[in-house]
């Protein structure tokens, strides 16, 4: 028997027509088709963590919306689980966790701990896995002396927790996030994320994330999908799309004096220096080990640190060129 | 209240035996397995569609009442407003009839059942389904996502949605005028009529909630369509608290025909009272009510379902 992916999508679409008020009067507006979706397919299988990125207007909330079934598709084949979202969209909700960074599930008005209780009988959550999955979240996400706070008074950072806590207690198998830690500092960020490398480890659950910070899929996704204008870019590894994008990590040396600029060690290019200070920038996919040997070799190296590939400027450069790419198609 | 517990104390069971059944497994077994069929005893549920609204409607109009008592002052205040209002509601009522003797060839006692039976179904049909008429606001600001995202049905969670105890002063108001109006009202009381008042009042809900469900469903395309709603809900329940003899004939030909108001308290109320109907209607008409209600809610309920499949949400 063929294992069935949990999540398969097959040239999945969603058209909007909008309308705009264009030059031909007050009242008549003319009708517009936008792909927010144009075509994308791929499959995730159970307990893999994904990355989903693209700049804004990609398409990545869209695709998200119709994998919970909140949107209907307006072509192609989509299935999680097995099950239809649009179709059977409660159904798929017993199974399903999401958590959409910039809204909240959670009652503004009331304890946190109210909002969990209605979870536990919308959802139906036995009492003994209700508490343990709650004791466990609450320990983890560290929210034992939020439970009693008012939603209106958490911090942001303490809200995102408790949402991510409330699409977990009922033990879903899947769990969404639409941008994660968008507008968290940077420790709330890491406990986010520690949580979710855990559930993902400890649980198996599949994880499924869009975000614009690149560090989360960094730290978190072995796989990371790009996508632009609706279209599918990339799908693979994190690592392969510095090799797509041809991307440089950079080195930069503290030398014990100001030096001219290290141009001779093969492998690198000089970026910059300031004062003792200089950046030296080598292809993502070699190995930093033999170059530091080199420079260590011929100059008074007081200090070193290297900083890993921007990735954001890598999947710039990507939907750079393929604008470009388009342009020229249709040239 | 202690239903629910025991039938939510069932589901548990169902639940717990499965999801240990799924840790026993070898995760490759589940790999392997159609992904489907792990879940499948539980997805089953053990009532209907109808039984679960109802219990979604229980827990997150529960939700909101707890919400509106962490503002003790404000809901306090609110108590007294609301209170306050229908009391003069009332007064205005009751100064009226005071001073009129009849209306378009209506007596006193006529006008108020008309008045009593309109104002009690409006009343329960806003208590419970009010709420929709605010939908416009969570498709517009993309908040009806969460609701999408649940376990439960969309309508009941809507409907539910803001759930305020103090819209009772409009049914509490409505009952009033009714039982005021039997008191007064010098009938020939037959089985049947007696039968078709409680039947009328529970139609006119239905078909009034069925009206606010329907432009509900509009909300879903035009998030600005509420006002169009409120002309057909508030405007209907003002038209039909007043005898339809002094209205324009299209007018009355309207809410018979177009839209079928007409059946929540005037057609049956003028039969209790032993008058023509209007519009040319023949008198058996008044019997009609449930059938137009059911109908009315089978429109609605198509009607809400292309609304949800059209739902667009918002850019993010």
């Amino acid at each position: 028997m063929r294992a069935v992916p949990f999540i398969e999508l097959e040239s999945l679409e969603k058209v909007f027509t909008v309308r705009v008020r264009g030059n031909a009067g007050l009242f008549r507006r003319e009708k517009r088709e936008v792909r927010a979706v144009d075509g994308i397919s791929f499959a995730v299988e159970r307990g893999e963590m994904v990355g989903y990125i693209g700049p804004n207007g990609a398409g990545k909330s869209t695709t998200i919306k119709m994998l919970t079934g909140i949107l209907t598709p307006s072509g192609g084949r989509l299935r999680v689980a097995g099950i239809d979202p649009a179709r059977e969209r409660t159904r798929l909700a017993q199974r399903i966790g999401v958590v959409f960074g910039q809204r909240t599930t959670l009652w503004w008005d009331l304890p946190l701990k109210d909002s969990y209780r209605l979870m536990h009988r919308m959802y139906r959550i036995p009492d003994a896995r209700f508490r343990e999955n709650l004791d466990r979240c609450v320990e983890l996400l560290e929210l034992g002396e939020l439970l009693d706070v008012p939603v209106r008074q958490l911090s942001l950072g303490q809200r995102m927790r408790g949402d991510i806590a409330a699409a977990l207690l009922h033990d879903p198998e899947v769990l969404y996030l639409d941008e994660p830690t968008i507008g968290l500092d940077v420790v709330s960020k890491a406990r986010v994320r520690e949580f979710l490398r855990d559930l993902n480890t400890s649980r198996g659950t599949t994880v499924l994330l869009t975000t614009h910070d690149l560090t989360d899929i960094e730290q978190l996704c072995s796989r990371v999908m790009v996508i632009d204008h609706g279209r599918l870019m990339y799908d693979g590894e994190l690592s392969g799309l510095h090799a797509v994008g041809e991307s440089e990590r950079l080195l930069m040396v503290d030398l014990e004096r100001e030096l001219p600029p290290i141009t001779d060690v093969p492998g690198s290019r000089f970026v910059r220096s300031e004062g003792p200070r200089q950046w030296l920038a080598f292809p993502a996919t070699t190995s930093a080990a033999p170059l530091v040997a080199a420079v260590a070799a011929k100059y008074p190296l007081l200090d070193l640190s290297v900083r890993e590939p921007d990735i954001e400027a890598v999947i710039a450069k990507m939907y750079g060129g393929t604008r470009e790419e388009r342009r020229e198609s249709l040239r | 209240m202690a239903e629910a517990t025991r039938v939510g104390a069932d589901s548990a069971a169902v639940h717990e035996v499965d999801s240990a059944g799924i840790q026993e497994m070898d995760p490759d077994a589940i790999h392997e397995m159609d992904s489907g069929a792990i879940h499948r005893k539980n997805e089953r549920r053990p009532y209907g569609p109808l039984a679960d609204s109802w219990r979604t409607y229980r827990l997150v109009a529960g939700m909101w009442i707890r919400s509106t008592m962490t503002y003790r002052a404000s809901f306090a205040l609110t108590l007294v407003t609301s209170f306050c209002v229908t009391f003069f509601d009332f007064v205005v009522i009751l100064l009226m009839f005071g001073q009129v003797k009849g209306l378009g060839g209506f007596g006193f006692a006529e006008v108020a059942l008309l008045y009593g039976t309109a104002g009690t179904s409006f009343g329960i049909a806003d208590l419970t389904m009010g709420s929709l008429q605010r939908m416009g606001k969570r498709v517009r600001d993309g908040s009806l996502d969460t609701f999408l995202m649940r376990p439960a049905p969309l309508l009941a969670q809507v409907a539910a949605d803001k759930f305020a105890l103090r819209r009772f002063g409009r049914v509490a108001q409505g009952l009033l005028v009714l039982v005021w109006a039997l008191l007064l009202l010098d009938v020939e009381w037959t089985p049947l009529k007696v039968l078709l008042l409680p039947v009328t009042v529970a139609s006119g809900t239905v078909i009034f909630a069925s009206v606010m469900v329907l432009g509900a469903s509009t909300l879903f395309w035009m998030q600005d369509a509420a006002e169009v709603t409120n002309s057909f809900t508030y405007g209907g329940n003002t038209l039909l608290q007043y005898p339809p003899t002094i209205f324009a004939q299209e007018l009355v030909r309207g809410v018979v025909y177009v839209v079928p108001l007409a059946f929540v308290s005037w057609l049956p109320a003028l039969y209790v009272l032993g008058r023509p109907a209007p519009a040319g209607v023949p008198e058996w008409a008044a019997f009609v009510s449930p059938l137009v209600a059911a109908v009315c809610c089978g429109v609605a309920g198509l009607a809400w379902r292309a609304g949800i499949r059209s739902y667009r949400s918002t850019g993010s």
